[in-house]
């Protein structure tokens, strides 16, 4: 019986911190507006549509094989143009999706939105 | 010589999903090897077959090996423990037809190029209704055959049902993204998605360890183990950190500080199994010298030797301090690697060998060798490929720390990519013999059966 107890307990734990991570834990208080937030949607579903999660991550989230994107945008190695670039025409080890400029604007806008939400990079972690 | 056993009905169904899921892992290796190559020949295949597509690939069939053969273990240890035959028979080929059918489809979504682009999950979203859909039968055959009495069941019973439990919930969960309120918020979004995959892979790893101890206790014949309170005190304590301790993932994600405390205090709470398996070595040791000969024991003392490595490489990883320089590192994938082949799939081999064993002991005999240089093979290669993709993250950390370009950092870590892609292919070839052993012996159908459904 102690069992069960401690299982039902433990469940409920779960519940109420699962609760508290969809809501106070994870507010996000940067501030976009209507267009930039449809763009940065749109931006979004390219980059999962073209699996980009494959070589590249996002808050760890990902592949190793290029590199990390969190970041990228205000990195002073890369930046909007150098990702531009990247986009258009591929690379050594990236192909070229063919993208068209508007669905590149997007995609830099997703990445434009990460790297102001990436606090902790900035205070913490210098990226290559 | 034909051997009598009990059979129940449901066997062959449960061996083709142990057949499947052999095939699963036999793929999944070999897009493993190419992503390999992918990395030390940047254009190899980068047209036809790019990254884009090996990786979906190599980390689906992985997955799926793992969860197909703990199933399949399972439908056939079900009937052996309720003593009766599985409930729905009709059912559990309903879920084999639709779980080969789901995977053929993925399969064919990512050479063609259709991704949902999530990590774990990137097939089309709508799959994932698929998936869950196929566990159904599964949970019904589980619950309804069993019938389980919690107060006085096994802790391998429990194990099985945290895991099929928290299958459903991590699965749902990882498609909150969905929904605006979710997926518009990007740190909501990854903080739920690390939530959902870390604990997704707490509940195969309940399903695998759950097999473990059921093998453990017909090996050594000691029902005794399964009820103890110290093997009811690390279920629980798995049990809390599969719920919880996820958040040592997000310490870079700018989510509210107490995720990461509450993630940090629970995974330290695993120095308690590290320290068990230390206190436990001498005995661990001596029984394994004792039992050496029998190769489910075996397969099961290779998973312990990985069991130690992983959880002290698990525990440095998740110091903050620590992690700030191994997050985005190779050091992270040398954890997946070692959990995915040297403790789950050790445990599941030897769950296999011992059905294998179980069912047919003279042909079981013949493939002995081949068995024992299949693990041997796998194992030391495997100690190679781990401690190269720790060289190579920590020849990015050291990059990292001098401030080096992408392209600088993937130049430095040049050596330790051949070295984990050579070693990767004789893993590979360790695990085909493995497989061939498997497959020939779980296809053979010699049996004599006293059949019992």
């Amino acid at each position: 019986m102690a069992k069960v107890l401690v299982f039902i307990t433990l469940i409920i734990c779960f519940i109420l911190y699962s609760i508290v991570i969809y809501t106070t834990g994870t507010i996000d208080h940067s501030k976009v507006s209507t267009t930039e937030y449809v763009s940065i949607q749109k931006g979004k579903m390219l980059f999962q549509k073209n699996n980009c999660t494959a070589c590249h991550q996002i808050y760890g989230l990902g592949g190793y094989l290029g590199p990390e994107l969190t970041t990228a945008f205000s990195d002073s190695l890369r930046g909007e143009q150098y990702m531009r670039a990247f986009l258009k025409s591929g690379g050594a080890r990236m192909p070229n999706f063919h993208f068209t400029s508007e669905e590149i604007d997007n995609i830099i806008a997703y990445l434009k939105y990460i790297d102001g939400t990436a606090t902790t990079y900035k205070n913490d972690i210098k990226q290559p | 010589m034909p051997e009598n056993k009990v059979s129940y009905n449901t066997d062959k169904t449960a061996k083709a999903f142990l057949l499947l899921a052999i095939s699963y892992l036999l793929f999944a290796l070999l897009m493993g090897v190419t992503g390999g190559f992918q990395y030390i020949l940047p254009d190899f295949l980068k047209d036809k077959l790019s990254f884009q597509q090996t990786r979906p690939l190599h980390v689906y069939l992985a997955i799926s090996w793992i969860f197909t053969a703990a199933q399949g273990s399972i439908y056939y240890y079900l009937p052996r423990i309720a003593n009766r035959p599985i409930a729905w028979k009709n059912g559990v080929q309903v879920h084999l037809l639709l779980q080969i059918t789901i995977s053929i489809t993925i399969i064919i979504c990512f050479f063609l190029g259709y991704f949902g682009g999530r990590e774990y999950l990137e097939f089309p979203p709508f799959l994932g209704l698929f998936i869950f859909a196929s566990w159904i039968p599964f949970t019904i055959n589980f619950f309804r055959t069993l019938k389980p009495n919690y107060k006085t069941a096994p802790v391998y019973i429990w194990n099985w049902t945290t895991g099929i439990i928290f299958f459903f919930i991590t699965l749902s969960e990882s498609y909150l993204w969905l929904i605006d309120y979710f997926g518009g918020n990007i740190i909501r979004d990854v903080t739920v998605q690390w939530k959902a995959l870390g604990s997704m892979v707490g509940s195969w790893n309940m399903l695998v360890y759950g097999i473990s101890f059921y093998v453990m206790e017909k090996v050594s014949g000691n029902t005794k183990i399964a009820k103890s309170p110290i093997a009811f005190f690390f279920y629980f304590l798995g049990f809390t950190n599969l719920m919880f301790n996820w958040g040592h993932h997000t310490y870079i994600v700018p989510a509210a500080p107490w995720v990461k405390m509450v993630a940090y205090i629970v995974t330290m709470t695993e120095l308690l199994i590290l320290g068990n398996i230390i206190w436990q070595w001498r005995k661990t040791l001596n029984a394994a010298l004792k039992n050496y000969s029998n190769i489910p024991y075996r397969f099961m003392m290779y998973a312990e030797v990985w069991i130690f490595l992983n959880l002290t490489l698990a525990l440095i990883m998740s110091v903050p301090a620590w992690n700030y320089y191994t997050h985005g590192t190779h050091i992270t994938v040398a954890h997946a690697m070692g959990t995915t082949i040297g403790i789950n799939t050790m445990l599941l081999f030897a769950s296999i060998f011992f059905i294998i064993q179980e069912e047919l002991a003279s042909a079981f005999g013949k493939i002995k060798k081949w068995i024992t240089a299949g693990g041997r093979i796998t194992n030391t290669a495997l100690i190679v490929f781990w401690a190269s993709l720790l060289g190579s993250g920590i020849a990015k950390i050291s990059a990292k720390m001098e401030h080096n370009s992408f392209t600088e950092i993937m130049k430095k870590c040049a050596p330790w990519f051949q070295a984990f892609t050579y070693s990767g292919i004789i893993v590979y070839i360790g695990i085909l013999i493995l497989s061939i052993a498997g497959v020939k012996t779980l296809r053979a159908n010699s049996i004599k059966r006293t059949n019992n459904s």
